[in-house]
């Protein structure tokens, strides 16, 4: 009883979590933030209001549009790679369609949480390696780590479904292949093409940081304005980042809207 | 038989999609140069890099303890901070309290455009304008965690009973005070519940962030990287994986009881 | 004709679905099987076309094991029986063509049902069905956009379809209004009739057993009860059968 109402005092609880605030907090190194200057911050805001817009497009392929579009396009990859690699994993993940065995859905479920654990960063430096520096390294990056993402929710989809017309189909004496084709993909196309749709986000949003250890697209001249501090540059770059994703977002969400 | 009678009555909708993907993929493609037979061609690379990546160096380990519980604190600390700075904001992104439609959309802009910012890119532009650093990462982290949880506390807040909101505005309580003693109580918990997750994805994510010097034990991995020694590459994986999933189980069982 | 000899039926967790069943079905029959939920209506029935194993005994449709069949056996077996059930079994967002189209996948090739390759006599049939269940300006619409009389009538096109000699139904009117119940149950009687087909039902609903079948099995705690007439149910049967139970005892009074 009494050491319920040590834990229950709002006192006692106060103290603690001031202390834990303190315990995370003393020894990071705050002189950096001490030597933050307003007025700098100011002007760097300033020139960040101002994007150098000449910078978007000249038609030499390496303008901010079309190092947008490559990046587009690793996302797309990725992505397709993905999906197509995720589909033997699931058939062997989803425990409800290998009925009484429990072994390898277990063994299936915990190849996609490694294939997850990895950053996409160090799949990315794996596969520039294997295909040298540019954006096909980034797109195999995202597709690996894509396969452990959506291989896990395409799995928890399949688990979840509706196994009654799956039954039916038994019953009139379908073999598993024709199940799988009139009973379970019909059920959960539109559910993984929503998903997918969702990755693809996802993989346009990552494809954009890929670049940062020479996985091509836009990553890469972002760090460089960045690390020379040409803020109109970056400014520029972010703004077409924002843009891209808000329209395929909203694009996106037109489509999923559809497969309802 | 004509076609329109059977099950492909609706054959060129089909077409048109498988269409489009192909178009769109062939395109990709050839933008990113992707030469899948270079992958094959090419594999022993890989499969060099995981073999050496498979035997972690075991006594690296007590180096990794001083970074991992200092990425931890950076961790909590920006979620906290992140948290802190959503609440006030998430309820001006809603019309239950300020009922001003202008203030509303105007935040939800501002909350779109921060989660937009990839994080990695988030910690780019930090640690150009404040420098190299742990303070730098946990700036990050609250900007991260400040996006990600207002949208989850403002949405959470559109779905609260209202009745106790009208019976304070009836007693002539004004916008501050009903939303401190009609809104908070309703949705503390969630909130609390939202700490945990965004602690849990920041912890995942403090990998990348050390990578544009932001701190923590993203830094040794990418130190790691840099020398090539990727045993010591993969112990760190390892570590952070084990601590993500004891996290994640921590926080679901956390969660699972304030709910 | 469908003989069980001495089914039983023992779950994992040890508890007794069947006990001791033995029934020889003759076809063109219609029969409702009827009792307490959990005395063993389902299990009875899904134990038919084996979707439920049993633990003992045997089941002989005409003159071949199903008990003892082999996987390809058994898809020979059931094509020839079909399954309605209370939940109506189709695929929501698929067409009530192709959900009908479903019932013969037993006939086609793994290769051809993928490319969706039905003959033309089959869609001819699968017209005619739907039109016998009055639902052929239905053909494309989805599923889920259809009343729950509706699907339950595509779920029947389907078995007629399927041209099944035997068919089940696992509480066809269960989740169905008073109404659409009573023309579910024509429907199927019409079917019983006309086309001479073997019909086994699961039913709660005493009334309509009497009113549409021909002969009644009544199961408690996994055994056979009754076995008989319709007419044979009197209400002190009927009482044994359900324990007594309180809407009985009602119109003892």
């Amino acid at each position: 009883m009494k050491t319920k109402n040590i834990l229950t005092n709002k006192w006692v609880i106060t103290l603690l979590f001031i202390f834990l605030v303190w315990f995370c907090a003393y020894d990071i190194d705050w002189s950096k933030l001490a030597a933050f200057s307003w007025s700098g911050f100011g002007q760097t805001l300033s020139q960040l209001m101002k994007p150098d817009f000449t910078i978007f497009y000249d038609g030499s392929g390496e303008d901010i549009f079309s190092l947008m579009v490559i990046t587009v396009g690793i996302a797309f990859v990725g992505t397709t790679i993905g999906t197509i690699l995720s589909i033997p994993f699931v058939l062997f993940a989803s425990k409800n369609l290998w009925k009484g065995n429990t072994i390898i859905p277990t063994v299936g479920k915990f190849v996609l949480d490694v294939l997850r654990a990895f950053p996409e960063l160090v799949y990315a430096i794996i596969f520039i390696k294997v295909v040298g520096p540019g954006p096909f390294a980034g797109a195999l990056a995202i597709g690996v780590h894509q396969i452990g993402m959506l291989g896990k929710l395409f799995t928890e989809e399949m688990e979840l479904m509706d196994e009654v017309p799956v039954e039916a189909c038994h019953a009139v004496g379908a073999n598993g292949i024709q199940t799988m084709f009139y009973a379970r993909i019909p059920q959960l196309l539109p559910i993984y093409a929503s998903l997918v749709l969702n990755h693809f986000e996802i993989g346009v949003r990552s494809a954009s940081t890929l670049g940062l250890v020479g996985a091509g697209g836009i990553g890469a001249v972002l760090v460089f304005a960045i690390q020379a501090r040409r803020w109109g540059r970056v400014s520029m770059i972010l703004l077409t980042v924002i843009v891209t994703v808000f329209l395929l977002d909203v694009l996106t969400g037109l489509i999923r809207k559809r497969l309802r | 038989m004509k076609i329109k009678d059977t099950v492909h009555f609706q054959w060129y909708k089909s077409f048109f999609v498988v269409f489009v993907i192909l178009v769109c993929f062939l395109a990709s493609a050839s933008l990113t140069e992707a030469s899948f037979y270079e992958v094959f061609e090419n594999l022993d690379q890989a499969l060099a890099f995981l073999k050496e990546l498979s035997k972690p160096d075991f006594s690296y380990l007590p180096k990794l303890v001083d970074p991992m519980i200092k990425t931890l604190k950076m961790s909590a600390l920006g979620s906290l901070i992140g948290v802190v700075l959503a609440i006030p904001v998430s309820f001006l992104a809603t019309t239950i309290v300020t009922k001003n439609e202008i203030i509303t959309q105007f935040f939800r802009l501002v909350l779109n455009i921060v989660r937009t910012i990839p994080n990695l890119l988030l910690a780019a532009l930090l640690v150009a304008i404040l420098g190299i650093g742990d303070a730098t990462g946990v700036v990050t982290i609250a900007v991260f965690t400040f996006g990600m949880v207002s949208q989850l506390i403002y949405e959470t807040i559109e779905t609260i009973d209202l009745s106790p909101i009208e019976a304070a505005e009836s007693v002539g309580a004004n916008k501050l005070q009903t939303a401190v003693w009609a809104i908070w109580p309703q949705i503390m918990l969630n909130v609390l519940s939202y700490f945990f997750y965004a602690f849990e994805i920041n912890v995942r994510a403090s990998v990348v962030l050390g990578y544009v010097g932001a701190g923590g034990i993203g830094v040794t991995l990418s130190n790691a990287l840099g020398l090539f020694r990727y045993d010591r590459a993969s112990l760190i994986i390892i570590t952070i994986f084990i601590v993500v999933l004891i996290i994640d189980s921590l926080s679901e069982a956390i969660r699972r009881r304030i709910e | 004709m469908i003989i069980f000899d001495h089914v039983s039926k023992t779950y994992d967790n040890g508890v007794k679905g069947l006990i001791d069943v033995n029934l020889t079905i003759n076809d063109g029959e219609f029969i409702s099987i009827i009792g307490l939920s959990g005395a063993g209506k389902s299990t009875l029935l899904r134990a038919v076309n084996r979707l439920n194993e049993i633990t003992e005994g045997e089941i002989v449709i005409d003159g071949k094991s199903i008990t003892k069949a082999n996987k390809k056996e058994l898809r020979m077996i059931r094509r020839s029986i079909g399954l309605i059930s209370q939940q109506f079994n189709l695929v929501k967002r698929s067409t009530v063509q192709k959900n009908v189209l479903s019932g013969r996948l037993g006939y086609y090739s793994t290769f051809k049902s993928v490319l969706g390759l039905f003959s033309k006599e089959d869609y001819e049939l699968c017209n005619q069905m739907l039109e016998k269940v009055g639902l052929l300006d239905k053909l494309h619409e989805r599923c889920d956009n259809l009343s729950g009389g509706q699907q339950q009538r595509v779920s029947i096109a389907r078995t007629l379809f399927q041209q099944a000699n035997i068919i089940l139904a696992d509480e066809p009117v269960s989740s169905l209004d008073p109404v659409t119940s009573q023309e579910i149950m024509e429907e199927l009687r019409n079917i019983n009739e006309t086309m001479n087909k073997t019909i086994i039902v699961n039913i709660h609903s005493v009334e309509l057993a009497k009113q549409f079948s021909t002969r009644i099995i009544a199961l408690q705690d996994g055994k056979v009860v009754f076995d008989g007439k319709p007419e044979l149910l009197t209400n002190n049967v009927l009482t044994m059968i359900y324990k007594g139970d309180s809407f009985l005892k009602g119109s003892e009074k």
